[in-house]
């Protein structure tokens, strides 16, 4: 009974999670845009540009309304579902959250209200502060629920009280600085700007297919490719980085990513395995030799630690159990991430590459790889990448510190997370529907022919 | 307890107030128009005028509850903990109806299909009577006294939350936030809406007052923990026969100052009435959940402090700022999209 009702509150807080973050990547890189976009248009009083900030800006508050509404739930669901870990994290993990509505929440919200409703009520350089706002609300959102989230991954700055039995915060500035948030914020702008060119250049390029609203359409999808472009090497770099510091403070993480065994040295880099987890090996395994090294520590022969020497560490640490996230979700989950982000480099690269040309809308094989294989790559990246990073923790919830079994709330019985988790997730199936029927309305829609910021005002308001 | 009031834990136990005080006022009013919309608007013009008059800022409003759940999280975890869990089916159906009404506001007017519309204006309307009603329940409870256990997690089960009292204290958070959005409609709309709230506004405040009295004294022969919230809620109730004079007056302006007021003096009086505890246990008054056995540590209370000190002027003056922006009253002709 009560291990059914931490396994519904585990897929709970998958499903939600996952959800709200098919959302926000786009939010944090479209309002970079928009603010680009409109700032633009204020220096060269091209109302080409202004007609880019109110078609994407449309977009853009298509998809805000649902990030906003899924992130209250998850503020809400550590209490409710998890009970027991937030009285045992709440004097580190608490504050974090409570900076984040204060510091970035309260931003986003008051100025993305002003961008809406202020098109005549505001002065044009105001206006376009205001959503420069709203994108450093989104920024600071992201680095402080980050805060949050990287202190689970690689706890540091706390002490544990043994009178208490709870986590206490120990040096604010440690886990304000570590180095596992300094690898992941990064990494988490960067598929922000990646998620919102590949999502901005399909627009652009079905528009570009249909050969209508060109002028606008070459000028986004040029807009697109860059920041596509940026965004995706900026992923790979800092997810280059993140593995190094993932191999140093989780190596568990790592091995199992690469369904390592033994210890290598070198270290091979797996490209397709198929596990044997009874035996503790794979049964088929194709490698790159030395690749695994390289990636771990910039050299070809250093030493790569496996699954079983990690899990004998583990046991002897930590008593006995299995300390081996599974494997099959990690290794793929890391593969379907790694191979979306080197297809958004290729699609980035190549949009570049003939914008510079002058050919970007002379490509249709272009075009259609922009539009269905980039917007796709998008999703699946983002979602796979944060399924890999959250399971590739467990069995522990904090790493190291607090396994996962047992943090779910005593007293919430099966059936109430049954119902939060059917509720929850029919809900968000229905949202799903008006969010993509308004989307793609709007997107095939196309720009309109305004000329002036009053002309924009009229079609903001509710 | 000896600790005094002159500590962090009842600094922050203040701030919640404070917060909460903030979210019932100004989401207050948002709840209200979502309730009175069907009500008022009789055509999708006058729809979207109620809808327009807090749609700059009533995202704006909602992150008071984010930054009061927050603090709650930060400052006293085992209270975030245990009432959170505790009241997990309430706060579910707060949270539907909270996501259906902030996706309703901004997809509602993006397809001209009336049944799409009249879909949202639903979904707005639900999506405003739970929170507004159900945080009533929620605020009951704490000051009722709810069966916390030895280990401070709360055992009562989701039925014993639905007692009388609570409920009642659910009807009168529900008509105050009415009267509260109709006030702030007389405000902020022009034409036959204004008319149609002003009109409202005065049935709507005798019964509110009516109600609040009766909660009032229920109150005080509920309620035997904590310190005497002293005169405060009879206070409240007066201050709602205030308003029924104003609006009977035609003083809108200063109804809605009032009724303002009353949230402010029930929160406080609500509070008040719990302080040292944070949830009090029906069970043995020893397992109750107080500011000093339910709070982080005194470093954690510090940081937040500082940040709290320096962000939350910061964030009175910006709000401000955009109610100042859009301090003019809506009208149909601002909603009308001009023909192309």
């Amino acid at each position: 009974m009560e291990d059914l009702a931490l396994l519904l509150a585990r897929w709970q807080f998958g499903i939600v999670t996952v959800y709200h973050w098919l959302f926000v990547p786009i939010t944090l890189g479209i309002t970079w845009m928009v603010a680009i976009m409109e700032t633009t248009w204020l220096y060269t009083k091209n109302p080409v540009y202004l007609r880019m900030t109110k078609f994407w800006g449309k977009l853009m508050l298509i998809n805000f309304a649902i990030g906003v509404v899924t992130g209250i739930v998850q503020e809400f669901q550590f209490g409710m579902n998890w009970s027991t870990y937030s009285r045992f994290v709440g004097d580190i993990f608490g504050a974090p959250l409570a900076i984040e509505a204060l510091l970035a929440f309260f931003i986003e919200s008051t100025f993305l209200g002003l961008w809406i409703f202020g098109w005549k009520k505001l002065r044009p350089t105001v206006h376009a502060i205001t959503i420069w706002l709203v994108a450093f609300g989104t920024m600071a959102s992201a680095f402080w629920i980050l805060v949050a989230g990287s202190w689970m991954q690689y706890p540091v700055g706390y002490v544990l009280n043994p009178e208490t039995g709870r986590a206490e915060m120990d040096n604010f500035l440690e886990i304000i600085t570590s180095k596992m948030l300094w690898a992941q914020f990064p990494h988490t702008i960067f598929v922000g700007f990646a998620t919102a060119g590949s999502l901005m250049l399909g627009v652009s390029a079905w528009h570009l297919m249909k050969k209508q609203h060109l002028e606008v359409m070459r000028k986004s999808a040029a807009f697109a490719s860059v920041a596509l472009l940026i965004g995706s090497l900026g992923v790979a770099l800092t997810g280059h980085w993140l593995g190094q510091v993932m191999v140093e403070v989780q190596p568990m993480k790592m091995a199992a990513a690469e369904a390592l065994w033994e210890d290598e040295q070198p270290a091979s880099f797996s490209l397709f395995a198929v596990g044997d987890k009874e035996n503790n090996r794979n049964a088929v395994n194709v490698v790159i030799p030395s690749g695994l090294s390289l990636l771990s520590c910039n050299n070809l022969d250093c030493e790569v630690r496996g699954i079983n020497s990690l899990q004998a560490e583990m046991v002897e640490n930590h008593g006995p159990g299995d300390y081996i996230p599974n494997l099959f979700v990690t290794y793929w989950g890391f593969r379907a991430m790694v191979g979306a982000g080197s297809l958004m480099i290729l699609i980035g690269a190549l949009g570049v590459w003939f914008y510079l040309r002058g050919t970007l809308a002379k490509h249709r094989w272009f075009l259609l790889l922009a539009l269905w294989g980039g917007i796709a790559a998008g999703f699946v990246g983002n979602a796979t990448g944060w399924i890999f990073t959250e399971l590739g923790r467990q069995p522990w919830v904090v790493y190291e510190v607090l396994l996962t079994r047992g943090t779910n709330s005593p007293t919430v019985p099966a059936l109430w997370v049954w119902i939060s988790l059917i509720g929850f997730s029919v809900l968000y199936a229905i949202l799903a529907v008006p969010a993509v029927y308004l989307f793609v309305k709007f997107a095939k829609a196309g720009p309109g022919e305004e000329t002036s910021n009053a002309d924009v005002a009229a079609s903001m308001v509710y | 307890m000896d600790q005094g009031i002159l500590n962090l834990e009842t600094l922050w136990f203040v701030l919640i107030a404070v917060l909460w005080t903030g979210f019932f006022f100004l989401e207050g009013f948002d709840f209200g128009v979502g309730i009175l919309l069907p009500f008022i608007g009789k055509d999708d013009d006058e729809r979207r005028v109620v809808i327009n008059t807090i749609g700059p800022t009533w995202d704006g409003n909602e992150v008071w509850l984010l930054t009061a759940g927050g603090a709650m999280f930060a400052a006293f975890p085992i209270w975030y903990a245990t009432m959170f869990s505790g009241f997990y089916l309430a706060l579910f159906l707060i949270l539907i109806g909270l996501i259906v009404r902030g996706v309703a506001f901004e997809y509602r007017s993006k397809s001209p299909s009336s049944e799409w519309r009249r879909t949202w204006d639903g979904a707005i309307f639900v999506g405003s009577v739970l929170p507004a009603f159900l945080f009533g329940v929620a605020f009951g409870n704490l000051v009722r006294g709810v069966q916390i256990d030895a280990a401070g997690e709360y055992v009562g089960g989701f039925w014993a939350l639905l007692n009388p009292y609570s409920l009642l204290m659910g009807v009168a958070s529900l008509i105050l936030f009415t009267l509260h959005g109709a006030l702030f409609l007389s405000l902020k709309s022009k034409g036959v809406v204004c008319d149609r709230a002003m009109e409202v506004a005065r049935p709507l405040s005798i019964a509110t007052a009516g109600v609040l009295a009766l909660a009032m004294v229920w109150s005080y022969v509920q309620t035997d923990s904590g310190v005497v919230p002293g005169l405060l809620p009879i206070a409240a109730v007066a201050l709602l026969g205030v308003v029924i004079w104003l609006t009977y007056a035609k003083l809108f302006a200063w109804a809605f100052v009032f009724t303002g007021l009353t949230i402010v003096t029930v929160v406080a009086a609500i509070f008040i009435g719990m302080y040292p505890n944070v949830m009090t246990s029906t069970i043995d008054p020893a397992y109750s959940l107080t500011v000093f056995n339910a709070s982080s540590t005194t470093m954690t209370l510090q940081i937040m402090s500082i940040v709290a000190l320096i962000f939350v002027p910061i964030v009175l003056v910006y709000q401000s700022w955009s109610y100042w922006v859009f301090r003019k009253r809506v009208g149909p002709e601002d909603v009308r999209t001009p023909a192309h």
